[in-house]
């Protein structure tokens, strides 16, 4: 029994297969949960890292660059570990779900600061100079000049960073996150049975990742880029 | 009109070791059409980049309207002008771009009226009012609603230009603008160019590659050459009788084809 469900273990693989899919929807959601909440922290780490890492002072950028090759130098897992086990000791506890979504979102704002870097370098200087001659404010210059024709260029990439994302949530059940993976081991571990609870994950994860993908191109597509060159 | 629109006081520009402009003096009167000429490399683009203040000074100072450009007076002294001093002093002036630098995410009147609403506090309808006036200007009413990638460079050229004016500058600042121009569309953008020399009020400063276009407009053109001017004059002295060698080798040189 788990989540309150019942499995079917007596009427056959099908019957077997039926009863627990409801089980695995549920760490399916579980796993979406944690992939956007991932992403989002993601996507606003990975701005501020990347604003940081260009800053002026040497005071602000070394120690930024010095947080983003950490970050990237280190395994998921072990960031998850030290957040889960390591910040309680200095009184910060956090939902196991929380910290998993933290911790995802930490290792890939590394690679989101990159990719906004890219995508605001693909701004030509030209824009920021006919900016300054027509006086536009800094921060308009940014919203309205430069975002405008930055985001178009990194949304696939931004992307392709989401279906990572959702790929690496099964590491989130090492720390008692109920996610797919873990349910269906979960399932196995109590009817002996994994083949046809790891097969259906495998089938659930190739469907969301499709749909991810399809999502992000119809973003892209949706996205106002009129007049943008993209190469 | 005692006071020059444009003084450059003994101006020193280097970028590291190279030093681009060395001790340069240099005056444009209010309403004067100055046109700059030279080798590439001979600092004329600099001149007007640092009008435009996208490239600082190294030594000296600029005077624009008889205020110091990169300097301001703070408790009797002159220090380092402000960020906010500069953005003051920018209004005076408007650039025009060789590669035009239009914003191709916005249309062509969205690119007109961006900066007069958000700088100046134009009304939207005041905006759009003062960008169509423009428009008519250079010939372009009809394409108020295209990207400037549905437009040839010539076309982009003169959105450039009526771009720069909506700010209402006092000094027009025109940086080899038809260089980057297919051959057959750079008359289009001359044509607005000479349209707006007429008007007395607008100071204009011009680095240009088209002799002809200098020999026309100007009321002065100025040979640089290493960083200094090595000879001002009307076009016609310039032109018609120059006294320094460099000036008749380089005169000699892009003339040849004329």
């Amino acid at each position: 029994m788990l989540f309150g469900l019942h499995w079917d273990t007596a009427h056959g693989d099908l019957a077997f297969a039926a009863s627990i899919l409801p089980m695995l929807l549920i760490g399916m959601w579980v796993t979406i949960e944690a992939s956007i909440l991932g992403f989002f922290v993601a996507l606003i780490i990975g701005l501020i890292l990347s604003v940081l890492k260009a800053a002026p002072s040497r005071l602000i950028r070394w120690p930024a660059l010095a947080v983003a090759e950490f970050i990237r130098d280190t395994p998921l897992l072990v960031q998850l570990f030290f957040l889960y086990y390591v910040l309680p000791d200095y009184g910060i506890v956090l939902p196991a779900f929380l910290t998993g979504a933290l911790a995802l979102g930490i290792q890939y704002s590394a690679y989101t600061a990159e990719v906004y870097r890219a995508g605001l370098e693909a701004v030509p200087h030209g824009q920021h100079e006919a900016a300054r001659a027509l006086d536009l404010p800094a921060r308009r210059t940014f919203t309205h000049v430069v975002l405008p024709q930055a985001v178009p260029r990194v949304v696939p990439a931004m992307g392709n960073y989401l279906v990572s994302i959702m790929k690496d949530v099964p590491v989130l059940s090492v720390v008692t996150v109920l996610e797919m993976l873990n349910v269906a081991k979960i399932i196995g571990d109590q009817t002996f049975n994994y083949m046809i609870p790891l097969t259906m994950v495998g089938g659930l994860y190739m469907i969301l990742t499709i749909f991810a993908s399809a999502l992000v191109r119809f973003a892209d597509r949706k996205l106002p880029k009129r007049g943008i060159a993209l190469r | 009109m005692s006071e020059p629109m444009i003084r450059f006081d003994k101006v020193e520009k280097s970028f590291g070791t190279f030093n681009v402009l060395k001790d340069l003096d240099f005056e444009v009167a209010r309403g004067e059409k100055v046109t700059i000429i030279g080798p590439s490399g001979s600092g004329k683009s600099t001149v007007l980049r640092i009008l435009m203040t996208l490239e600082d000074i190294t030594g000296g100072a600029v005077y624009v309207g008889g205020d110091p450009l990169w300097h301001e007076e703070k408790g009797g002294k002159l220090v380092p002008a402000s960020e906010g001093h500069l953005r003051q002093m920018r209004t005076q002036l408007g650039m025009v771009f060789q590669s035009f630098n239009l914003f191709p995410h916005m249309t062509v009147l969205r690119n007109l009226t961006e900066a007069p609403r958000v700088v100046l506090g134009l009304s939207k309808a005041e905006a759009k009012d003062r960008a169509e006036e423009l428009l008519e200007l250079v010939g372009l009413t009809e394409h108020a609603h295209k990207f400037p990638n549905q437009l040839s460079g010539g076309q982009q050229q003169r959105v450039g230009i009526a771009r720069a004016l909506a700010m209402r500058p006092k000094v027009m600042l025109f940086d080899e603008p038809t260089s980057a121009l297919d051959p057959e569309l750079v008359g289009e953008v001359l044509n607005v160019i000479r349209g707006l020399s007429e008007e007395h009020d607008l100071t204009m400063l011009m680095v240009t590659h088209e002799m002809r276009f200098a020999r026309e407009i100007s009321d002065r053109v100025c040979f640089f050459d290493g960083g200094k001017i090595c000879e001002s004059g009307t076009p016609e002295e310039i032109f018609g009788n120059p006294k320094e060698e460099r000036t008749k080798q380089f005169l000699h040189a892009v003339l040849e084809g004329d």
